[in-house]
């Protein structure tokens, strides 16, 4: 690993609440190695990339279960383009239909994991491709 | 068999008196968090010779259960404007259903109006959106709401809903003593697993406790609050945790309400009860029937009721949601039907089965049809509802039921000691020990050591998804924005802001807020007005994120 550790901010926008699988993936990316921030609950996209300039994170990533991706993952691509932090690598998981994930990866969404992923297998994504990246 | 675990150190968990029972026991099932034996005997168990319909219940509430009348079918349901979700339960009465189950957006079920930025993408999208009493009027239209129950699964805006239908009833001329129906109402379980909050645990548990007093004197055909282990399961808890949270929540209200001066033999008969049914199928059934005797104690032993009425323990089931792949989805016709099978032998008063498509978006029609068809199976093929508790006293379900029951209780002890569930909440006790079993699943999962057919096991990468699936475009969010602007220019303005006012006075005392609450909503204000005198009366709960 290099020497500093990469941060990571787990993050869980809209008003859904259903937050296993994000303090899941927080822990395995912790124990992965990770500086990890989990946002807590609700938070709107302005306010994760508000805490993701301030914490200088190398990625974002997004749980959301409710159904609204379309909506959150955009706005947050373009809050943190409005920040000057278009290279923050974001990710995500849910459950998102495989034609939306084509659409999200398209707007600049690096990956989007769905249910049955195995924790293993992400921390090695974001290994690859937000350790070695930044 | 209890045992103490050391608790490894995860977020800020610094109560060391508030660490429990594990389900790392060996030969511990990791779902149930009881040990499981090879074989059972009649040295495992004290038969006590308990029928069916007798206190302590723990076979069943009914002496004939199934044979007198089936469980209640009732599929949860709603989806966009008002006006689709009518249609829909037009079509449903017409078909002979007499109970209908509303699942709101996450806007309503929230606190915020379609027009908030809050709400953006999301209305009408998981449910209906309901905003104002304009809305209700339009989701019941054509109903008589003193014939018909309704269950609104709705919990931190739970009193504002149950106000408009109040109010909706009133504005009809149907007398408040014919509504009949169920609210979920149940704050505590948010706080430990769903997470839909608007103000601290305390104020919380103050509207709850309104809600319970309003019903108690207005609605005596009303179930106050639905008391929920679904959310809890599905959050990463054991059966024996979901078990013992879940009665730790109902004694919190029952207390809340005695200490209100309530009368349990009155509003103890209206309690509902709300559980998972999940893989393990023996378990489970123990589960429930561990859950019914467990109840019945607490109602006569700690609260002092003598009615069977205020000590039995109605339920209802939904099978797990979080049980169900993404891979391989149809399996998840077999894991519904075989959940559906342990609910219906548990003696449950009504049932839920879930769509085999809802990890992978929101249910087609064609799928919830398969889901309620499961129930219709086992109601009228598989013969199963004609004997009650077929399972009493078996070896195996009277020593797992002891087993839960024993479990359990060694952890409602805790909660006890530490001051009771509020408290207990307050501290993150039963959040962390829930994100601990969830995370220690999630680990036998991807080690092995559990196996999930389709996943870590029979997996066949060629296998794609066979299954259509749902979606839903953005005009409801549009047309609701128009509606909820509409009808605040509409109304009479004055008596809006001195209903409101009026309210964030209520609050400040110790009235009940639920005939202000009324006079508000019939005022036509809105779920987000109302929530945002909670928010600035009570304050605003953030998440404390443990992790």
């Amino acid at each position: 690993m290099a020497e500093r550790r990469h941060r990571i901010l787990v993050a869980k926008p809209g008003l859904d609440g259903h937050d296993r699988g994000a303090k899941i993936i927080a822990r395995a990316l912790r124990d992965g190695g990770f500086e990890v921030i989990y946002t807590g609950l609700h938070q709107t996209p302005e306010m994760i990339a508000e805490t993701a300039v301030q914490e200088d994170v190398d990625g974002i990533g997004l749980s959301i279960l409710s159904g609204a991706h379309m909506t959150l993952f955009p706005q947050l691509l373009q809050e943190l383009e409005k920040r000057g932090a278009g290279e923050v690598v974001v990710f995500g998981g849910g459950i998102v239909p495989d034609s939306d994930i084509e659409e999200l990866k398209k707007m600049g969404v690096k990956a989007v994991f769905t249910p049955g992923e195995s924790t293993e297998n992400i921390v090695e994504w974001v290994r690859a491709n937000v350790a070695d990246a930044a | 068999m209890a045992i103490v675990r050391a608790v490894s150190a995860v977020g800020n968990k610094d109560d060391s008196e508030l660490t429990s029972p594990s389900c790392g026991e060996a030969g511990a099932s990791l779902l149930s968090g009881i040990g499981v034996n090879a074989e059972y005997s009649a040295a495992d168990t004290d038969a006590s010779g308990e029928g069916p319909g007798e206190y302590p219940f723990t076979r069943g509430i009914h002496r004939d259960m199934y044979r007198g009348r089936t469980w209640t079918m009732r599929q949860f349901a709603g989806f966009g404007s008002a006006r689709d979700t009518n249609r829909r339960f037009h079509y449903l009465l017409a078909q002979g259903q007499q109970g209908l189950s509303t699942a709101f957006d996450m806007p309503t079920l929230m606190g915020y109006d379609p027009d908030s930025p809050r709400s953006l993408g999301e209305v009408g999208r998981e449910g209906v959106s309901v905003a104002t009493i304009d809305d209700l009027e339009l989701l019941f239209e054509g109903i008589d709401l003193g014939a018909v129950s309704t269950s609104m699964t709705v919990n931190c805006t739970a009193p504002i809903l149950l106000a408009m239908y109040v109010a909706l009833a009133d504005r009809r001329g149907t007398p408040r003593a014919r509504l009949g129906g169920t609210l979920q109402n149940d704050m505590l379980k948010e706080f430990i697993a769903q997470k839909e909050w608007i103000s601290p645990p305390a104020p919380s548990m103050r509207l709850v406790t309104d809600v319970i007093e309003f019903c108690s004197n207005e609605l005596p055909r009303w179930n106050p609050v639905s008391i929920s282990g679904y959310h809890i399961r599905e959050a990463g808890a054991t059966a024996v945790q979901e078990l013992a949270f879940t009665l730790a929540d109902g004694i919190g209200y029952v207390q809340a309400a005695v200490d209100r001066g309530l009368d349990p033999e009155v509003f103890g008969p209206r309690l509902s009860f709300f559980f998972n049914v999940h893989n393990d199928f023996l378990q489970e059934i123990a589960k429930i029937r561990a859950a019914r005797r467990m109840w019945a104690s607490i109602m006569r032993d700690r609260f002092g009721a003598s009615s069977d009425r205020a000590c039995l323990m109605r339920t209802h089931a939904q099978t797990s949601g979080v049980s169900l792949t993404a891979q391989q989805p149809l399996n998840n016709v077999a894991r519904v039907a075989l959940q559906a099978m342990a609910a219906v032998l548990a003696g449950v008063q009504s049932l839920h089965t879930n769509s085999l498509d809802e990890t992978l978006a929101l249910p087609s029609e064609e799928a919830a049809t398969v889901a309620l068809r499961t129930q219709q199976i086992i109601a009228e093929e598989t013969g199963v509802a004609a004997t009650v508790d077929p399972f009493g006293g078996s070896y195996a379900m009277e020593a797992m039921t002891d087993a839960m029951e024993s479990e359990a209780n060694a952890i409602i002890e805790r909660i006890d000691q530490a001051g009771g569930i509020l408290a207990a909440v307050e501290a993150g006790y039963p959040q962390q020990e829930i994100a601990e079993s969830a995370w220690k699943f999630q680990k036998a999962m991807e080690q092995g050591e559990y196996v999930t057919v389709g996943v870590n096991a029979y997996s066949d990468e060629s296998a794609g998804s066979p299954v259509e699936t749902l979606s839903l475009g953005s005009e409801v969010e549009k047309s609701q924005v128009e509606r909820v602007i509409a009808t605040r220019a509409s109304r009479d303005a004055s008596r809006a802001a001195s209903a409101l006012a009026e309210l964030g006075q209520a609050a400040r005392s110790d009235r009940n807020m639920m005939p202000p609450m009324v006079e508000a909503v019939d005022a036509c204000c809105s779920i987000g007005e109302i929530s945002d005198i909670f928010r600035r009366e009570f304050g605003v709960y953030n998440d404390p994120a443990w992790t």
